[in-house]
């Protein structure tokens, strides 16, 4: 780890203020993906702004009936809070998916969003990678890629979002509250994270100059039809091969409205808005269900080690929407797939 | 001709030297302030500067569980922890747990239940334990099973210590392994 400067950030002005004056600072909080970085000389900040006295810690109900979740709230407190388990259900349930107990007492609901990917080239500053070192190349491409993505990928990074938590905010439509030196802005969740292109280097639309205040979600929490499906290499305390967070409308027997987005495939979470408009009116059916995984996966494309995502991508997809149709969503301590 | 001295002094100087920090870190009920380089893990604190190395570096990646301690009552990664933002919270480690001379019963019963080989992940299996049971979310051996993944044992333990947990978040009678079975 390099020799860094510690300050406090007394309010979001002045955590705003440190980090505009000094670009290659970086703010921490619950540390959990920032200290390893800095351990294995991945991220390298000139000084590190602790935000955890910031006042941007707590969960509050919106005018408009949705939830604001500070920045700061710790996973594992979202993931128990009364009103993310009675209205909110598919975020709790991705939440206790990931990382471990201990992990999710220290991890922020704002770091969970900028989490950095976990591809192994990206972790060793050995190796190229251009997500690290732009222009040095991508060695998951021809190399070991079993982890890596199927889709949204460029000829420059391969690489995956880690986040469980996103993968079910995408499906929900949140919003990443931040502020900057040009004041505050309400950013869409499909908007925040950015696929690798030309510059895989930048994970999310954040600015320099921006904190993550609050995620805010809008009422409808798809309480009654949703899943969380994980599928990993070990049943606890792995990163996804593939996941699925599934939330449905259904009134008379018919889908009135479908939200699906895919972990563990893509440099964000993955959506497809032709897909949840092909789910839209048809009936909750086997039919329906193969048809939309088909049409989600169409574009997938493998690297070798990871081929098997793609089929696995489509699986998951046709159980997940089972599970979340039928109104029994996968469990995160009982392992058997429902 | 030698280099004047002061030319090392200047060479080093090239970097960034921070000022170390003040931190009273409250470790098991006692006060204890340390000057430290803003970069010092709590881990690294705890072991190193207070010499209470019941608290163990395993991967020191997050990724094991070994390192884990209770702050403010939470089981937290201490490898992942800078000591200076734990300035004024308080800390328990495995040396911590003991009262009085009495064992904690998470400790009496891993010796109860032999749930452990090697031993070196076992403070951070009983104090991520002693986490768990605060939580009270577990309800069923499943429950304790997904909640204790954070810890890894690598001799493969793992049933002892969910049955030694079991016995002490579920009031069972202590049994001597084999005891059971007769």
């Amino acid at each position: 780890m390099n020799n860094f400067i510690y300050s406090r950030a007394r309010d979001v002005a002045d955590a705003v203020r440190q980090i505009a004056a000094e670009p290659t600072a970086r703010f921490i909080a619950g540390g959990t993906n920032l200290i390893d970085l800095m351990k294995e000389n991945v991220t390298r900040p000139s000084r590190l702004i602790d935000i955890t006295h910031l006042p941007i810690d707590k969960v509050e109900e919106t005018a408009q009936g949705g939830l604001r979740i500070g920045a700061l709230v710790p996973n594992s407190d979202l993931a128990y809070h009364p009103l993310i388990e009675a209205h909110y259900p598919m975020l709790g349930s991705a939440l206790l998916a990931g990382a471990s107990p201990q992990l999710r007492n220290m991890a922020s609901a704002g770091g969970n969003l900028l989490q950095r990917t976990r591809c192994f080239y990206f972790y060793d500053t050995t190796t190229p990678c251009n997500k690290r070192t732009p222009g040095s190349g991508c060695s998951a491409i021809d190399g070991i890629n079993r982890m890596h993505a199927i889709l949204g990928t460029s000829e420059h990074c391969i690489a995956t979002h880690p986040s469980d938590m996103c993968v079910a905010l995408a499906a929900l439509e949140a919003r990443v509250l931040v502020t900057g030196t040009g004041g505050e802005r309400s950013i869409a969740f499909a908007d925040f994270h950015r696929l690798p292109g030309d510059t895989p280097e930048i994970d999310t639309t954040l600015q320099p100059d921006e904190i993550i205040t609050a995620i805010e979600l809008p009422p409808k929490g798809f309480a009654a039809n949703y899943t969380y499906l994980k599928i990993r290499d070990r049943l606890s305390y792995a990163f996804a091969l593939v996941s699925v967070a599934v939330g449905l409308e259904i009134a008379g027997g018919m889908i009135k409205e479908a939200r699906l987005a895919l972990g563990g495939v893509a440099h964000k979470p993955w959506r497809d808005r032709d897909v949840e408009a092909q789910l839209t009116g048809a009936p909750p059916s086997s039919e329906t269900f193969g048809r939309a995984a088909g049409t989600m996966l169409q574009g997938a494309r493998g690297f070798g080690h990871n081929d098997f995502k793609i089929e696995l991508a489509r699986r998951s997809v046709v159980r997940a929407l089972t599970q979340a149709a039928r109104g029994t969503p996968q469990s995160q301590s009982d392992k058997r797939t429902a | 001709m030698a280099q004047p001295p002061s030319a090392a002094r200047t060479a080093s100087d090239e970097f960034a030297r921070p000022a170390k920090t003040a931190v009273t870190l409250h470790v098991n009920g006692v006060a204890r302030e340390l000057t430290l380089a803003p970069w010092t893990t709590l881990l690294d604190a705890l072991r190193l500067y207070l010499d209470l190395t019941g608290t163990k570096k395993g991967c020191d990646h997050g990724q094991c569980g070994a390192c884990t301690v209770l702050v403010d009552g939470r089981r937290i990664i201490s490898c992942l922890t800078l000591a200076v933002m734990k300035d004024g919270v308080q800390i328990t480690t495995i040396e911590g747990l003991a009262q009085g001379g009495a064992l904690h019963p998470l400790q009496q019963a891993f010796i109860d239940r032999d749930a452990f080989q090697c031993g070196y992940c076992t403070p951070g299996q009983i104090c991520s334990a002693a986490g768990l049971m605060a939580e009270g979310r577990a309800h069923a051996p499943d429950d304790i099973r997904e909640l204790m993944s954070g810890n890894i044992c690598r001799c493969g333990a793992y049933p002892n210590i969910v049955a030694a947990i079991e016995d002490v978040m579920f009031g069972k009678a202590t049994q001597k392994p084999g005891e059971a079975a007769r």
